[in-house]
């Protein structure tokens, strides 16, 4: 009940297998995150972590409680499905708003900086 | 030998996991536009809720997996929150 060191060996290593493969992916987006050249490449990277790296990690957390507390343990289903239906929602409605900031610059630049 | 295997993937784990929420936080300093930095806020909320989960696993509570809910809520309501503002200029209309 208390602590990692009673896991049986099964299932401390899918344990270890899932959380490292969950921290991995993450990095890899948080890296294209840095590396991508526009807003609107950028904006792709992070997706990774949130979907992949949050479905790997939750299936280690679920693993891991589940055999802890020899009973089917669910609740991080609860974070998997918060990440996958709100993290589309916010990027859209950031992309709309970096949409709408793009194309308010280029009408002052054609109008000129004094406007009209 | 395989719970030490666990502990060694949850640190390294967690070193990777703190890597990208300094990815993020570099976005967030550097960002050429104020969407760029949106954006880095988004990412470090969601990595650190991922690092949260981490912490759970290893300490065996589960006090930890709602803290990292709440995490992940109110990194979804904030990173809104700056997209409207951005939108609009205000949050509340």
């Amino acid at each position: 009940m208390n602590g990692i060191e009673h896991l049986p060996p099964w299932a401390a290593a899918l344990t270890a297998l899932l959380v490292f493969a969950g921290a991995i992916v993450t990095l890899v987006g948080s890296l294209g995150l840095l590396r991508f050249g526009t807003f609107y490449e950028r904006v792709h990277a992070p997706t990774l972590g949130t979907t992949l790296g949050t479905v790997f990690i939750a299936a280690a957390s679920i693993v891991c409680f589940s055999v802890l507390q020899s009973r089917p343990v669910l609740h991080e289903i609860l974070i998997i499905g918060l990440g996958l239906v709100t993290t589309p929602i916010a990027l859209t409605v950031l992309v709309g708003a970096a949409r709408f900031r793009d194309t308010a610059e280029k009408s002052a630049q054609v109008r000129g900086p004094e406007g009209n | 030998m395989s719970q030490l295997l666990l502990i060694y993937a949850l640190v390294a784990a967690q070193v990777l996991l703190v890597l990208a929420i300094g990815c993020g936080a570099v976005r967030i300093f550097r960002g050429p536009r104020a969407q760029d930095r949106v954006l880095g806020f988004d990412t470090l909320s969601v990595n650190a809720m991922l690092l949260l989960l981490t912490f759970g696993i290893r300490s065996g509570e589960t006090l930890y997996f709602e803290a990292a809910l709440a995490m992940a809520l109110f990194g979804f309501v904030g990173t809104v929150a700056l997209a409207k503002f951005l939108l609009r200029g205000e949050v509340i209309e």
